[in-house]
């Protein structure tokens, strides 16, 4: 249980019987009345962001939640397959679960599975990956200067903008929050 | 939740407020001194620390060395009144235990001032030219706070059904009647606060619940209202005016409430301010009298987003124990 004080940004609850997490919380009181911690909370399951208001006295309860690293083996075109490396338990998730983070899956990489209940609910990407470029244009070669980009699509289907000197073939570093480019992978 | 927008760059013991926010500040204050100076109003300076104070139910003063830290100057300035002061003024902190957050601050400036003999309209009339002098205010829009509810909620606080209040957050709750007051108030969070955070006019609510009278008297109505007023701009709670209540029993029938519902509530009882009780009771004029929260004003005033931009120092939360 936690009390209205406990109510802070980025703590997981459970309300309404599902989970969510408090992406904003403000003390708030009107006039001669009592105080309420107003939170703004995100549904873990399927994004939608509504608000609660809760007095001192009342509690709300602290969603049981676990992150596991698990790598991911390979989607089946239904279900996307990951493994527990620890003890070679496997999970299964929709494409709705998995978002959009399909354009940074690589095989054998690790992803933070989030569980609710015991079933995966949310995939987070690694901050970065690497990827092949399986399509763009030619690259201009000693063209590091100008900034001018174009686009390029990954193994993944994702596409992403890239300096011109980069060609179809290199492997590319990807921040997987913003989608840019961030250099070309060395090796 | 500390809300401070600290630069990146400042280090730790920086003030969290601007040097040119300061020297805004400053000359507001300036401004502030010489409205009251033009209209003889007198400066006053009254204790912080008190040895009893005048409960309330919402509102818990720090306890510091045996006493308090005052929620407001409102017992002093009243002995003064009583005593013939005249109309008084006071620039000064006030302390409000556990309140922190981007409109709320545990220690913050209060201008309070009294005006004997004059009604609670001529007073809202003085709060209004005060604000004018000292920021520009598109318009200005007098309602009650049931015209309020009925305009921007669509209920009515006083007279709807209990149903009628109930927002999504208590799930699966019997209330009754003895509720309203929690209901109204988590409404007037949830849905009448954020649509008055919408408008651009400085809005005056006046005939507020019974329920939470403060030290104001009350208007047997219908409804029946507390004969107070609060100035909002923006949906932020600038000022809170009273056409005071002068009856000693009365007054003292309400502490000994305001203590009944802090035990109800799970906070301690606190001792009442007998030498204040006893002002009233040897006689205190018709008054009128408002409290301003001055850091909020000078928020709203010089645009920024929260109180830690206009006070040298943001306390960090942690630090506040007092």
């Amino acid at each position: 249980m936690l009390t209205h004080n406990q109510l802070r940004q980025g703590t997981r609850v459970e309300i309404d019987d599902l989970p969510w997490i408090i992406v904003d919380a403000q003390f708030v009181k009107p006039g001669k009345g009592q105080a309420f911690t107003k939170i703004k909370i995100k549904n873990l399951i399927d994004g939608r962001v509504i608000e609660r208001t809760y007095k001192s006295s009342e509690t709300v309860v602290k969603a049981s939640i676990v992150d596991k690293d698990m790598q991911f083996l390979y989607g089946d075109g239904e279900f996307w397959h990951f493994m527990d490396p620890a003890n070679y338990e496997q999970v299964a998730m929709t494409s709705k679960q998995v978002g959009d983070v399909v354009y940074w899956l690589k095989e054998q990489e690790s992803y933070q599975v989030t569980f609710w209940k015991e079933k995966p609910i949310a995939l987070t990407p690694p901050p970065f990956v690497i990827l092949t470029i399986t399509q763009c244009e030619p690259g201009i070669k000693g063209d590091t200067v100008s900034g001018a980009t174009k686009p390029a699509i990954l193994q993944t289907g994702a596409t992403v903008k890239v300096p011109l000197f980069v060609n179809e073939g290199d492997r590319i570093r990807v921040n997987t929050r913003t989608g840019e480019y961030v250099e070309r992978a060395k090796g | 939740m500390s809300n401070a927008p600290r630069a990146e760059h400042h280090p730790l013991w920086y003030p969290s407020a601007s040097l040119e926010t300061l020297q805004l500040r400053a000359d507001m204050i300036h401004r502030i001194r010489n409205f009251f100076a033009r209209r003889v109003v007198l400066e006053v300076t009254t204790p912080v620390w008190l040895p009893a104070a005048a409960p309330e139910r919402h509102q818990t003063p720090p306890r510091c060395a045996g006493g308090y830290l005052q929620t407001s100057p409102e017992t002093c300035m009243k002995r003064l009144v009583a005593a013939g002061s005249g109309p008084i003024y006071q620039i000064g902190p006030a302390f409000r235990a556990g309140e922190s957050g981007r409109l709320h601050h545990p220690e913050f400036t209060m201008l309070e001032w009294y005006r004997p003999h004059w009604t609670l309209e001529q007073l809202m009339e003085e709060v209004i030219e005060l604000i004018r002098t000292l920021m520009t205010v598109p318009s200005v829009t007098v309602m009650t706070f049931q015209e309020a509810w009925v305009r921007w909620v669509g209920v009515d606080p006083f007279l709807s059904p209990l149903e009628a209040l109930v927002t999504p957050t208590p799930a699966l709750v019997e209330w009754t009647e003895s509720d309203r007051p929690l209901l109204v108030d988590r409404m007037f969070v949830e849905r009448l606060e954020p649509a008055l955070a919408q408008l651009d006019t400085l809005l005056i609510l006046t005939g507020f619940p019974p329920w939470e009278p403060g030290m104001a008297e009350l208007d047997a109505g219908p409804p029946p209202v507390a004969r107070r007023f609060e100035v909002l701009l923006r949906g932020v709670e600038l000022a809170n005016g009273y056409q005071e209540l002068r009856d000693p029993i009365e007054q003292r029938q309400r502490f000994i409430d305001a203590n009944h519902h802090r035990g109800e509530d799970g906070k301690d009882p606190l001792p009442i301010d007998e030498t204040f009780l006893q002002a009233l009771q040897d006689g205190f004029p018709p008054c009128a009298g408002v409290a301003l929260g001055l850091d909020r004003l000078l928020m709203l005033a010089f645009d920024k987003a929260t109180l830690g931009e206009v006070m040298a120092f943001q306390a960090h939360v942690a630090d506040h124990g007092c």
